[in-house]
């Protein structure tokens, strides 16, 4: 299957969706839906970075954050459109993974994931410490009921940009898999000094995938004033995103595009019934659990299970002699 | 002009004595990220649990909470072995530390932060000591016991560390281990029994430096993640296993940390820290003692 017949089938699933959560025609569906969507783009933009390339980054909530803040910003200065305010975000975000990737990615990758975790607290700390766009105490955006030109109730709205988004990054993710780009990527992830003697310019492409893997971040986050109406340090900049972002393409699987998706879309359901049923933080603890679990005793993730399985179907006595 | 000599050398001396402080939070790190090469972003986590086990000494049976975190050294050394042992196993082993081993670490820093949550809320905790009110006065120079004593802990942890190391069979045996781990099969040696055993001993250092913290400021869950900057800064700047170049650069930070909050305010020494990260990385990644 190439690049365009899977984004027009990326399209017909997203609209098959869309669909179905109008048919369903229940509000809720498109406010939880909503953050499912969040999840997969979040943990596809994370997966650039990480699966691809093989680079942690633990800084998810950060870049997320400042596309929301972008938002808040622009909000207060003018009014543009959602779509417009998410290249912002995307630029602000991708801009700050460039210039981080540059003081840390020629060194060892451990370093370059510890600067991302301490930057998620510094980004913070400069947001509470910013009265323009609230402080901690947070700002207020008012939003339309209906949307422009659609003329659709704004949830709505708000989830079928988010199902663009989706339908963008995954994309744009997959055609990296595929192309020479993917491949050197791949070859930074299995061996970066064989990569780097063979003439693959790995800084480069390091660079390069941090920049769109921050920028995706910073679109998902961009939105999210719009979505919760009152955006405060500590809800953007939650502990959520930052282990989500981790968790999900590592229980889904960091091998292709389906992984992330795989996990976002069960742990990110998981919380959206574990929130309204239990309490959240627990259910944060559920997928911190999940986490250490998979990447102990499934190190490949669900995707990797599932290749394990099929591989043990075809041939049945194949595994015997390992085992 | 007089007032601001004082206050520019009151805030030297704080930042002094915070940054001993800040040796023993590091302390932990140059063992295993410096010596063991095992990037184990949890530690603050483990610091913050030292943190809470203080707490609940000093509250329910009212122990000063540094001699309860001494008490507590040998449950965080075994603790300390059980995380090498899970750690060696599934990933050190297969050669996978470096995706999943620091995505296993940063679960368990999730993990320890959500039950401390869970247990004992987000309020801010403290406890009770003797020397937590009184200030001595030196000229114009203030000496707060508060930060007074666990700088002092802080060098008897550093010092003892280093004793420890430089003079003991086993100590030269980890210091071996962190210079050529093939050389030591060579000889017969076991490098992952040595590793488990100095990785606990970092773990166990995360006691006293938890202890400390409690003394010098009331602490709640998250406070653990400001933390990380500051320890991987100093850790790296100190040039990873120096044990003087990490008191060095933690000396430094501390100093360059209270300047900021003098000057500009409080709210701004996590970004210090970072900053501090960030040019070090960039500029001089071997540290300031590196070869």
């Amino acid at each position: 299957m190439n690049g365009t017949k899977f984004a027009l089938l990326l399209m017909l699933t997203g609209a098959a969706t869309f669909g179905a959560a109008w048919l369903i025609g229940n509000a809720y569906v498109f406010f939880a839906g909503y953050v499912v969507l969040q999840y997969i783009a979040l943990a596809t933009a994370w997966n650039v970075l990480g699966g691809y390339t093989g680079y942690v980054n633990f800084g998810t909530a950060a870049f997320f954050a400042l596309g929301a803040y972008t938002t808040v910003v622009l909000h207060k200065l003018t009014a543009l459109p959602i779509p417009i305010m998410m290249l912002v975000g995307g630029l602000v975000s991708g801009v700050v993974g460039l210039g981080t990737g540059y003081l840390t990615l020629r060194l060892r990758g451990a370093f370059f994931s510890i600067a991302t975790l301490a930057l998620a607290v510094v980004v913070q700390t400069l947001i509470t410490n910013w009265n323009f766009v609230g402080g901690s105490r947070g700002a207020y955006i008012v939003r339309p009921p209906t949307a422009p030109l659609l003329g659709i109730d704004y949830i709505q709205y708000l989830f079928l940009i988010m199902l663009l988004l989706v339908v963008l990054v995954l994309a744009t993710a997959r055609a990296i898999e595929r192309s020479r780009l993917g491949y050197g990527f791949a070859t930074i992830r299995d061996d970066e000094v064989a990569a780097e003697a063979s003439g693959v310019p790995t800084l480069r492409l390091k660079l390069l995938a941090t920049t769109m893997s921050g920028a995706f971040m910073g679109m998902a986050g961009a939105p999210l004033p719009y979505y919760v109406t009152y955006l405060d340090p500590a809800s953007g900049f939650s502990l959520a995103y930052a282990v989500n972002g981790v968790a999900m393409p590592l229980v889904g699987g960091t091998s292709s595009w389906l992984g992330p998706v795989i996990g976002a879309i069960l742990l990110g359901t998981l919380q959206q019934v574990a929130t309204v049923t239990i309490s959240s933080a627990l259910n944060l603890l559920i997928v911190g659990l999940m986490l250490v679990a998979f990447v102990i005793v499934a190190p490949n993730g669900i995707l990797g299970l599932l290749q394990d399985a099929r591989e043990r179907f075809r041939r049945p006595f194949a595994g015997r002699s390992q085992a | 002009m007089e007032t601001s000599f004082d206050l520019l050398s009151n805030a030297v001396v704080s930042g002094v004595l915070l940054g001993g402080f800040y040796a023993a939070v590091t302390i932990g790190v140059s063992i295993s990220f410096g010596m063991l090469d095992i990037v184990n972003i949890a530690h603050p986590a483990f610091i913050i649990l030292g943190s809470y086990i203080a707490y609940i000494a000093n509250a329910t049976f009212g122990i000063d909470p540094i001699l309860a975190a001494v008490v507590a050294l040998p449950a965080f050394y075994l603790l300390g072995v059980a995380v090498y042992q899970i750690y060696y196993l599934a990933f050190e082993r297969r050669g996978e530390e470096a995706l999943r081993g620091l995505a296993f670490f940063f679960g368990l820093l999730f993990i320890t932060e959500v039950i401390l949550v869970l247990v004992f809320g987000v309020d801010y905790r403290l406890v009770e000591a003797p020397y937590i009110g009184p200030t001595l006065h030196v000229g114009a120079v203030d000496l707060p016991l508060r930060l007074l004593v666990p700088c002092l802990v802080a060098l008897a942890l550093v010092g003892g560390l280093q004793v420890f190391l430089s003079r003991t069979f086993l100590g030269r045996a980890i210091l071996a281990v962190a210079q050529d781990q093939l050389a030591l099969r060579l000889m017969a040696a076991n490098p992952v029994r040595i590793k488990r055993i100095a990785f606990g001993l970092s773990i166990a250092t995360a006691s006293l430096a938890g202890a400390v913290l409690i003394v010098i400021q009331p602490v709640e869950p998250s406070i653990g993640r400001d933390y990380i900057g500051r320890v991987f800064a100093i850790c790296v700047l100190g040039g990873m296993g120096s044990f003087a170049g990490t008191l060095v650069a933690a000396m430094t930070l501390g100093i360059v940390e209270s300047l900021t909050a003098t000057f500009y305010g409080p709210s701004w020494a996590p970004a210090v820290a970072f900053g501090f990260l960030l040019i070090t990385l960039a500029v001089r990644p071997a540290g300031i003692f590196g070869r």
